[in-house]
């Protein structure tokens, strides 16, 4: 659907060059949610902005739908537009224009027949749930609502991509929630491809099915959601997965540990706590659980231990890996031998 | 001599001419620079670097003319018309010839007054219009206006007074107009009388465009 070609985007100044985006080489797939991740001014609103064309690439290709977008005129680039939608964090509608007003400015754009704006706006106001405030003014909205109506209007050409610009940075948890709830919906029922940036994993982990994360301008892993939270291979991507699952623990507990520090992970359908039981009944060590957590991701479930083996040492190594045989990542934080 | 009641009814023809002048010159050149002005500080803004007209020689060739009439003193621009005058009216005397100038003037700094409303906008809104999918005439139509046009009133406000100080100097080509009124009789006749009453009337004038342009620009926006 998408297929960004050694992209790269410079800012030149009369003072210096900025790189945004540095050689990136990126495949989205049809109807996926590929999310990309990084610290403020890691380059991803540049990249995104490349995909519309919002900002010219400095070299590489951008092919969005089968066309090469960067070769593209005036008229064809406004008429491949219709088809990419576009929301922004700070949602950016026309405050002087009613909520219909701002949808049907969408509408005009693709020169839809008057009668047919009409019952369109009806149709995405109903999808985004705004129905009761079709000719309200933006400032009397709330923010969740307003980025409802961003919603709306980017749906309003049938696009076949959305690009979201952090588009949920503005809100309250819960807010964010129900968007992105609203997003998942889109992209499951109308099929849309759904490209979103961020810096916050939490929404990652919430509704995208494939993920980037960006440094400097440059892509430094990718990969399946779920295979980066279970395995993630750069610093970075570990620090971004500790703000969602953490496994700090004060350090006083961890000195009055006696025994050996691991940390347990278990993929999709291992049944974690079973394999601890077994493994302690086994090995005969005592396990005790410092913290832990199963979270849901992509609707699978990902167990993450931290416990404290007390025993023989022969007995831990085996108890080790006797968990790995059973399909647990296992790694020592602590040997307390 | 101090203000004689008498004297101000006389001269209540003289005074009702004169504010029919001014409103007929100020009339003329604010039309002129809605019509003129206004696309001119449409383009001056579109053309920047970054936006959708983006155009580099148009911009800096616009905005060099713009800023020679604008640092030209009226009183001066006044009489180095006269030819264009002379052109477009037929004559080089009267309020009509006033007109020509006062137009002049008041569309370069129109435009500039314009260009700065639209400059409020955030970019971000003109952006998601791109984004969009939009045309330049229809980003132009559905969004600079409307999202400017609170300080857009507010501009044209500015410009109504300014040309009734501006008017002031017309009498220069017999232009006439209150402001004529005020320093033929009141200034140089030491006409205490006039004086006060073209004065006061200025003020008043000033006042009310001031409060009508405030409550418009209140009134219509919805923020
Ligand atoms: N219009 C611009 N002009 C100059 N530099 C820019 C511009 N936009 C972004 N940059 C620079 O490019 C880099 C990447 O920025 P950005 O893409 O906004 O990152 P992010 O969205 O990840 O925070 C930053 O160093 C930023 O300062
Ligand atoms: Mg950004």
């Amino acid at each position: 659907m998408i297929h960004i070609k050694d992209l790269t985007k410079e800012y030149k100044s009369k003072k210096n060059t900025v790189i945004g985006v540095d050689h990136v080489n990126l495949d989205i797939k049809k109807g996926e949610v590929f999310g990309i991740v990084g610290y403020s001014g890691a380059g991803k609103s540049s990249l995104l902005r490349c995909i519309n064309l919002l900002e010219r690439p400095t070299s590489g290709q951008v092919e969005v739908n089968g066309s090469d977008l960067t070769k593209l005129n005036g008229k064809e680039l406004r008429k491949a537009r219709l088809k990419i939608g576009m929301i922004f964090q700070h949602f950016y509608l026309i405050s002087q224009k009613t909520v219909a007003e701002n949808i049907a400015f969408a509408l005009k754009a693709a020169s839809t027949p008057k009668e047919k704006i009409k019952s369109r706006v009806s149709e995405l106001l109903e999808m985004v749930g705004l129905t009761d405030k079709r000719d309200v003014f933006p400032a009397q909205l709330s923010g969740g609502q307003k980025q409802r109506v961003g919603i709306a209007r980017a749906l309003a050409n049938d696009p076949a991509v959305l690009l979201c610009d952090e588009a949920t940075s503005a809100l309250d948890p819960n807010t964010t929630l129900a968007i992105l709830r609203l997003l998942k919906k889109i992209n499951k029922e109308l099929n849309i491809t759904i490209v979103l940036i961020t810096h916050e994993m939490n929404v990652v982990k919430e509704i995208c099915d494939r993920m980037a994360v960006m440094q400097d301008g440059r892509i430094i892993e990718e990969g399946d959601v779920y295979d980066i939270f279970s395995k993630p291979q750069t610093e970075l991507t570990k620090e971004f997965i500790s703000s969602v699952v953490s496994f700090d623990v004060p350090k006083s507990i961890l000195d009055a540990c006696k025994g050996s520090v691991v940390k347990v992970l278990f993929r999709g359908d291992v049944a974690g706590e079973g394999v601890i039981s077994d493994t302690i009944q086994l090995f005969e060590v005592s396990g005790n659980f410092l913290r832990g957590s199963i979270e849901y991701i992509q609707e699978r479930p990902l167990g993450l231990f931290l416990m404290e083996i007390q025993g023989q040492p022969d007995n831990i190594s085996r108890a080790i890996t006797y968990m790995e045989s059973r399909g647990a990542q296992v790694e020592v934080i602590e040997n307390g031998l | 001599m101090g203000f004689d009641f008498q004297h101000m009814i006389e001269l209540l023809p003289d005074i009702t001419l004169a504010f029919n002048q001014t409103l007929y010159m100020i009339g003329i050149a604010l039309s002129v620079s809605l019509i003129i002005g206004l696309p001119l500080g449409i383009i001056l803004f579109t053309t920047d670097r970054g936006l959708f007209l983006e155009n580099r020689f148009v911009k800096t060739t616009l905005g060099f003319i713009v800023n020679m009439v604008r640092s030209v003193p009226f009183i001066i621009l006044l009489v180095a018309l006269i030819p264009l005058t002379k052109l477009i009216v037929g004559s080089t005397i009267g309020p009509a010839a006033a007109s020509v100038s006062l137009s002049v003037a008041a569309i370069p700094f129109f435009a500039r007054i314009v260009e700065t409303s639209l400059r409020e906008i955030d970019k971000g809104v003109i952006e998601a219009a791109v984004a969009v999918g939009a045309t330049p005439w229809m980003i132009i139509k559905d969004v600079l206006l409307p999202e400017a046009k609170s300080s857009i009133i507010q501009g044209i406000t500015l410009t109504i007074i300014s040309l009734v100080a501006y008017s002031a100097m017309a009498g220069v080509v017999g232009g006439g107009g209150i402001g004529d009124l005020a320093i033929r009789f009141g200034y140089y006749r030491y006409d205490n009388t006039i004086m006060i009453v073209t004065v006061v009337i200025l003020i008043v004038l000033v006042q009310l465009i001031q409060l009508l342009g405030d409550w418009t620009s209140k009134a219509i926006d919805k923020r």
